[in-house]
């Protein structure tokens, strides 16, 4: 019986703590920044993976709306070789005060970074010729294909085009 | 067969691309001229350009209360007003949004934020939205340079007011006042055209 008690005592002890620390993990959200030069590699991979780029920023209303469609093709398709990378535009001095309580309280799944590079007139052409710099802008690509978007996505369209490049692939 | 193949799959795809390309967004260029307009200022007066008769040109920005970016530029805008209205290049601020859409845009709070702030420059409501598509603004702030050239208003420069919008004390190129200095200089502006994050017109 006193066995049986102190093996109950163990997994409850184990079982608490490993609640705990995961629910630490969560409290402890850190985020990269990034400068043109860091953030160029991750928008040109040519590995097997079909990426999903998003420009955001928490105080865009229209890339707050359209946050959902990006985290449920996070979520259903990041075992089909899809990984969606949610790159903010949020000034470098709030990520304390805005950005991660933002992540937290709408539970935000998917990859967040945080792009710092101030000098965008260097950059914006760079990812796309055809972007004005206005957000919401999304960019999907593989090692055969590449689109750019300067609009706002539902998930039936954004699922759309993720299909159109993954024929590609 | 194989060509009559070929022949139909690049007819296919000559059909498919025809429908998807993205049209180029209208607006305009460098050296397009820049149309007038009428627009209610916070003061309840009605603004053109027509206006000002000794006006060299104008320092026109598509800009609002709302966007961030639009606030961290705030003073510079001032400043800039404060700088080059004397020498014939006065700002003229305009809020392209639709208020319905974008929360604090709306003509009260254009009002309570150029009195806060003390605008030393009209600041117009698109109403009816119908300036910003013309001059193709796509984001707050969003500039356009224009110059008197043979009684035509000729749109000098487009693009953000400098490279630095989170410290005006790190920026390192001005490109609006370069561009006015270049046009009192009697010189073309260089660059002519930048690019900078912003906030979407809400239409």
């Amino acid at each position: 019986m006193k066995k049986i008690l102190f093996t109950l005592l163990i997994v409850s002890f184990i079982s608490c703590k490993s609640d705990k620390t995961s629910e630490e993990k969560s409290n402890e959200i850190s985020i990269k920044s990034y400068t043109y030069e860091t953030l160029e590699p991750l928008l040109s991979k040519d590995d097997d993976k079909t990426y999903v780029i998003n420009f955001w920023a928490t105080w865009c209303k229209p890339c707050v709306e359209e946050l959902p469609a990006f985290e449920k093709i996070n979520a259903s398709y990041k075992d089909k070789n899809v990984e969606v990378i949610l790159v903010s535009l949020d000034f470098p001095n709030q990520i304390e005060t805005r950005l991660i309580p933002f992540i937290k309280e709408h539970n935000l799944k998917s990859n967040v970074i945080l792009m710092a590079d101030v000098d965008q007139n260097k950059w914006i052409p760079k990812i796309s010729e055809k972007w004005s710099g206005a957000i919401p802008a999304t960019l999907i690509y593989n090692k055969n294909s590449r689109k750019f978007y300067e609009q706002s996505f539902s998930y039936d369209l954004l699922e759309k085009e993720l299909k159109e490049i993954f024929k590609t692939y | 067969m194989k060509t009559l193949k070929s022949i139909l799959l690049v007819s296919v795809f000559i059909i498919a691309t025809a429908f998807t390309i993205i049209p180029v967004a209208d607006g305009y260029k460098v050296g397009d001229t820049a149309t007038d307009f009428k627009l209610k200022n916070v003061d309840g007066k009605m603004v053109s350009m027509s206006d000002y008769e000794n006006a060299k040109g104008f320092i026109v920005i598509f800009t609002c209360n709302h966007c961030p970016f639009s606030i961290a530029y705030e003073d510079r805008i001032i400043d800039l007003d404060k700088q080059y209205k004397d020498k014939g290049y006065p700002v003229i601020a305009i809020n392209p949004n639709n208020p319905e859409i974008s929360k604090g845009d709306d003509f009260v709070s254009m009002q309570k934020r150029a009195k806060e702030k003390g605008f030393t420059f009209p600041y117009l409501f698109d109403a009816g939205q119908e300036i910003f598509p013309q001059y193709g603004a796509t984001r707050t702030p969003h500039v356009f340079l224009l110059n008197k050239e043979d009684k035509e208003l000729k749109v000098a420069y487009i693009g953000a007011i400098d490279n630095n919008y989170s410290d005006a004390t790190a920026v390192t190129e001005k490109y609006v006042e370069d561009a006015i200095n270049a046009l009192i200089k009697g010189e073309k502006p260089s660059p002519n055209f930048t690019k900078a994050i912003g906030c979407t017109i809400k239409k």
